[in-house]
């Protein structure tokens, strides 16, 4: 019997992946779930999908792990020489419109979905979905990864425009939390990551954090019959 | 005012003993010697003037314009050799112009004025080129809001509320310094403009 071993760890690293941005009043919150998977095999159950592009914009990354990780290295040396020249922060438009063109000039060598979101003093909080092709399009939230397919009918209900910090917060770990439950490729901890004018903040729900969802609650005792 | 090479004059490469380029001064002469060119920024936007010089009665009227827009939000006026001038103009559209494809927004313009001032430098230090005979001078209306810069011939470019180069730009000086630019609307600001490139016939 040959061990199974080598398929499951020589595929390549891809995040199955849920992540999701969402605009509120003030700033913007960016989510994620926290696995990665070589095959079948989770090769990191705790990674951070979400990475820094400047002090005010951050991209989520979904696809494979390699290209996402390139394309995010490219556009902050690009942008930290942008910031240099320009003698102020990028704006979200700049940065957005960075990924696009790495992502839309190389769309046959690359598989990588991402959003971008952040603040800038002039849009106030923004979110750009960048899909598989290069489009670019500012959305007011964006869902992205394997998990986003089970998300588009609770967030056409669940989404509302101008909400609080503390509603989009909840709806963004809600969804990530739903995504995981159903998508196999989804997993782990829940990361945000909240933009405002004031700055930049990070968050970490560990699984007993998360809401659990029917089948996922233990199952009560059944009810001894008088007879 | 003139003061002669004598020998250090004949390339762009060539410095003189007290550290003169003079092929890039000489180039600055097309200028001084060149239809007024003035601009002030005023309170709310930048207005650039020239003075028309009218070298042939069957020119057609409207023609031969010496102001030209960049970018939506920024025009250059140019003085000097007017083939010159044109060619920076057409740097300066296409500098904008990749900046906004590349970044996804207007450029600034500041940034601007330093590619141009960047490519027009750049003209001054191989032999096999010349330096451009003309200057520059560039408004425009950005995030930070309405900026004037002169770009001359040597590749230096300032930032200024007021400038004027050409002819009459002594006289043209002394006019903008009266004014209260502060204060001063754009509206206002054609009205002052005209004022000055007028003893010869303003555009």
């Amino acid at each position: 019997m040959e061990p199974m071993a080598c398929q499951w760890t020589d595929a390549p690293h891809s995040m199955g992946t849920t992540i999701m941005a969402v605009e509120y009043n003030g700033g913007v919150i960016l989510g994620a779930d926290s696995r990665t998977t070589t095959g079948v095999y989770v090769a990191n159950r705790a990674s951070d999908k979400i990475t820094e592009l400047t002090d005010n914009v951050y991209l989520c990354r979904s696809g494979s792990a390699a290209d996402s990780q390139v394309v995010s290295d490219y556009v902050r040396y690009f942008l930290n020489q942008h910031t240099i020249l320009l003698g102020r922060l990028a704006t979200v438009k700049t940065a957005s419109t960075l990924v696009k063109e790495l992502s839309y000039q190389n769309k046959s060598f690359l598989e990588t979905g991402l959003i971008v979101a952040g603040w800038d003093k002039y849009e106030g909080g923004s979110v750009y979905g960048i899909p598989l092709g290069g489009t670019l399009l500012r959305l007011p939230f964006a869902t992205g990864g394997s998990g986003s397919s089970y998300l588009y009918g609770f967030l056409d209900q669940a989404w509302k425009s101008n909400m609080t910090q503390e509603e989009a917060e909840a709806l963004v770990v809600k969804s990530i939390s739903l995504a995981i439950a159903r998508d196999g490729a989804s997993g782990g901890v829940v990361r945000t990551v909240t933009i405002n004018e004031e700055g930049v903040q990070r968050k970490f729900y560990a699984g007993d954090k998360l809401p659990l969802f029917h089948e996922e609650i233990a199952p009560r005792p059944t009810p001894i019959h008088a007879n | 005012m003139t003061s002669i090479g004598t020998g250090y004059d004949l390339s762009v490469t060539t410095f003189s003993p007290d550290g003169r380029v003079f092929q890039v001064e000489y180039a600055s002469k097309a200028v001084d010697n060149s239809g007024t060119v003035v601009g002030i920024k005023c309170k709310d936007g930048v207005v650039l003037g020239v003075e028309k010089l009218i070298s042939s009665k069957m020119l057609l009227e409207g023609s031969n314009r010496r102001i030209h827009a960049v970018d939506r939000h920024a025009g250059m006026a140019m003085a000097g050799l007017a083939s010159d001038g044109r060619q920076i103009v057409t740097k300066a559209r296409s500098e904008a112009s990749s900046y906004r494809s590349f970044y996804g927004e207007e450029v600034p313009i500041g940034e601007l004025c330093e590619r141009v001032a960047h490519y027009v430098h750049l003209c001054t230090l191989y032999w096999w080129l010349r330096p451009f005979g003309s200057s520059a001078i560039l408004g425009g209306y950005d995030r930070d809001g309405p900026q004037l810069y002169m770009i001359e011939p040597s590749g230096v470019a300032y930032r200024y509320f007021g400038a004027a180069v050409g002819k009459g730009r002594q006289a043209a000086k002394t006019e903008i310094e009266k004014l209260n630019l502060s204060e001063m609307t754009c509206r206002q600001g054609v009205i002052a403009i005209a004022k000055m490139t007028r003893p010869l016939s303003w555009r």
